[in-house]
């Protein structure tokens, strides 16, 4: 068990609230799954600079001086906002591709959670109240944004561990379900050079778009190869910059309930997670059928073909 | 009409409070008011009473139900009406997955569409679906009747025994052993009357039947392949 929701937002008087709308419809999927949380939230563009979030154990040591360290490795100056255990590294677009690198060799302890232009990933264990507040979610804004509770099955419950998963630039990952081909895919993709840190089946299943698309792929012929690459039970959530997909397994045991009105389209585990959207009791309520993909962005209507990233 | 108010006095004050109700109650009209989804509400009822759930709900509504009628005036989470012993349970909206799941006995009424697994291993409940279902309906299916007025989706039937199905729309496709049966004047009568029961207005000449072909009663050496 686990608990996805996600919010995408229409009416742009409402992007101010959309950590907070999304914070309370996290805690309610804590009893789908109490042991981590995490958020994706699209907000700010960074015009023409990249943002990495990232985190550290350790994160006094690690980011008291890390905005002088990466600026003078880069010779550029830097960014860097502190967020507990997290920070969000603002640099310039075109030094983006050697920032990994970097920070391997100058703070090796510090993990990349997510790369994009408006994208930032918030995750760590503990109840989703606890790591919301940690964070301070419920204050954040955007244009759309992607949560996950983890009840773990398949692997530890660590940071690494918890969702979602960011797979390619400004595009992420959450999962409800387990994958059983995850050590198979994994050796797979690591002789491909796909890089996976955790014995996680999630990240496997990240790191399977990130491969497809580094091949070519679109993120809809990505997850429409997932359908048949991809054994076990999944309901994914994938965020992209202009909006979010949804695919569910054929089998489709792991819930998926959807609602839209002219302000959101918003997506729940369980109808409870969306009971306090404004305007849910006039909203068109419907379960995505299985084995279909299906994408909203704020460029088109609603699609089943890719649009979006 | 009786009142409760499940953001007010909670889940186990309600179902408490049900079932607290008599055989011989006086009070036999309930109202749930701020449903707001959450999971098994008015499950294991046992009296003829009759609850209206204002409201969507989660998991497991009206499970185990005995006696009692009870109707969602919004859509219903996955398992409702699980092993539903008696009674009757009325879903406005949709129903999610594995509807009425292992009912032995009374209806359920579904007015508009419901998800994959519905009736999954039915042992005599009578489930009527005025929209469409999903996919593995009925898998294992051992007595009653699902009624279908739309379509219904993948493998309906797979395995079943002696389950009926009537289905007005299309079967995108039929599970193994289940075939498309002849429809002989006691079916009609007897749709006629489960369509009646269910307050549901359809023709039942323009339904067609399905069920079980029995070849999966007893193990075939030539079905060994298959295993």
């Amino acid at each position: 068990m686990c608990g996805i929701v996600g919010l995408f937002l229409k009416d742009k008087s409402l992007e101010p609230q959309l950590g907070n709308m999304l914070t309370d419809m996290l805690i309610t999927m804590t009893d789908r799954g109490p042991d981590s949380a995490g958020i994706a939230i699209y907000g700010d563009d960074s015009d023409n600079s990249m943002k990495f979030t990232v985190q550290s154990d350790t994160p006094e040591s690690d980011f008291e001086t890390l905005a002088k360290d990466l600026g003078d490795a880069l010779g550029q100056p830097v960014q860097v906002e502190v967020n507990s255990t997290h920070a969000v590294l603002i640099v310039p677009a075109k030094e983006a591709d050697s920032i990994r690198a970097t920070l391997a060799s100058i703070r090796p302890n510090v993990r990349v959670m997510s790369r994009g232009q408006t994208l930032e990933i918030y995750k760590e264990v503990g109840l989703p109240k606890d790591v919301a507040a940690r964070f301070g979610l419920s204050g954040m804004h955007g244009t759309h944004g992607i949560g996950h509770t983890r009840m773990a099955t398949e692997s530890a419950v660590t940071t690494m561990g918890a969702h979602p998963f960011n797979t390619g630039d400004d595009q992420c990952l959450v999962h409800n379900g387990s994958l059983s081909n995850h050590n198979s895919l994994r050796r797979k993709l690591r002789r491909e050079g796909i890089h996976i840190e955790t014995e996680n089946d999630t990240e496997v299943g990240a790191a399977y778009l990130t491969w497809k698309m580094r091949e070519g792929a679109s993120l809809g012929e990505a997850l429409e190869s997932a359908l048949d690459d991809l054994d076990g039970f999944f309901t994914f959530v994938v965020g992209t910059k202009d909006g979010f997909g949804v695919v569910r397994d054929p089998i489709a045991c792991k819930p998926a309930v959807m609602a839209e009105t002219d302000q959101y389209v918003a997506f729940g585990s369980e109808y409870r997670a969306l009971v306090n959207l404004p305007g849910i009791e006039d909203a068109r309520v419907w379960e995505p059928e299985p084995a279909t993909v299906y994408f909203w962005s704020h460029d088109s209507a609603p699609t089943t073909k890719e649009k979006a990233a | 009409m009786q009142t409760l108010d499940l953001q007010e006095i909670g889940l186990r004050e309600v179902n408490a409070t049900l079932h607290a109700q008599a055989e011989n109650t006086n009070q036999t009209a309930w109202e749930i008011v701020n449903p707001k989804g959450a999971h098994a509400i008015a499950c294991g009822l046992d009296a003829p009473i009759e609850v209206t759930v204002r409201g969507s709900t989660g998991y497991y509504c009206a499970g185990m139900n005995q006696q009692a009628t009870v109707n969602i005036a919004g859509s219903a989470g996955p398992g409702t009406g699980e092993n539903i012993m008696s009674g009757k349970i009325v879903i406005e909206g949709d129903a999610s997955q594995y509807l009425g799941a292992t009912g032995h006995g009374g209806m359920i009424v579904v007015k508009g569409n419901a998800s994959s697994r519905c009736g999954i291993s039915m042992k005599g409940v009578n489930i009527v679906v005025q929209g469409n279902i999903g996919h593995m309906s009925a898998f294992m299916g051992q007595s009653g009747n699902l009624v279908v007025c739309g379509d219904a989706g993948d493998a309906l039937g797979d395995s079943c025994y002696e389950a009926r199905f009537f289905v007005r729309g299309s079967v995108k496709s039929l599970g193994a052993d289940c075939v498309k049966k002849e429809m002989r004047p006691e079916h009609l009568e007897l749709l006629k009357s489960l369509l009646d029961e269910a307050g549901i207005d359809a023709d039942p000449s323009e339904f067609t039947r399905y069920g079980s072909a029995r070849n999966l009663y007893n193990f075939d050496v030539d079905n060994a392949g298959a295993y």
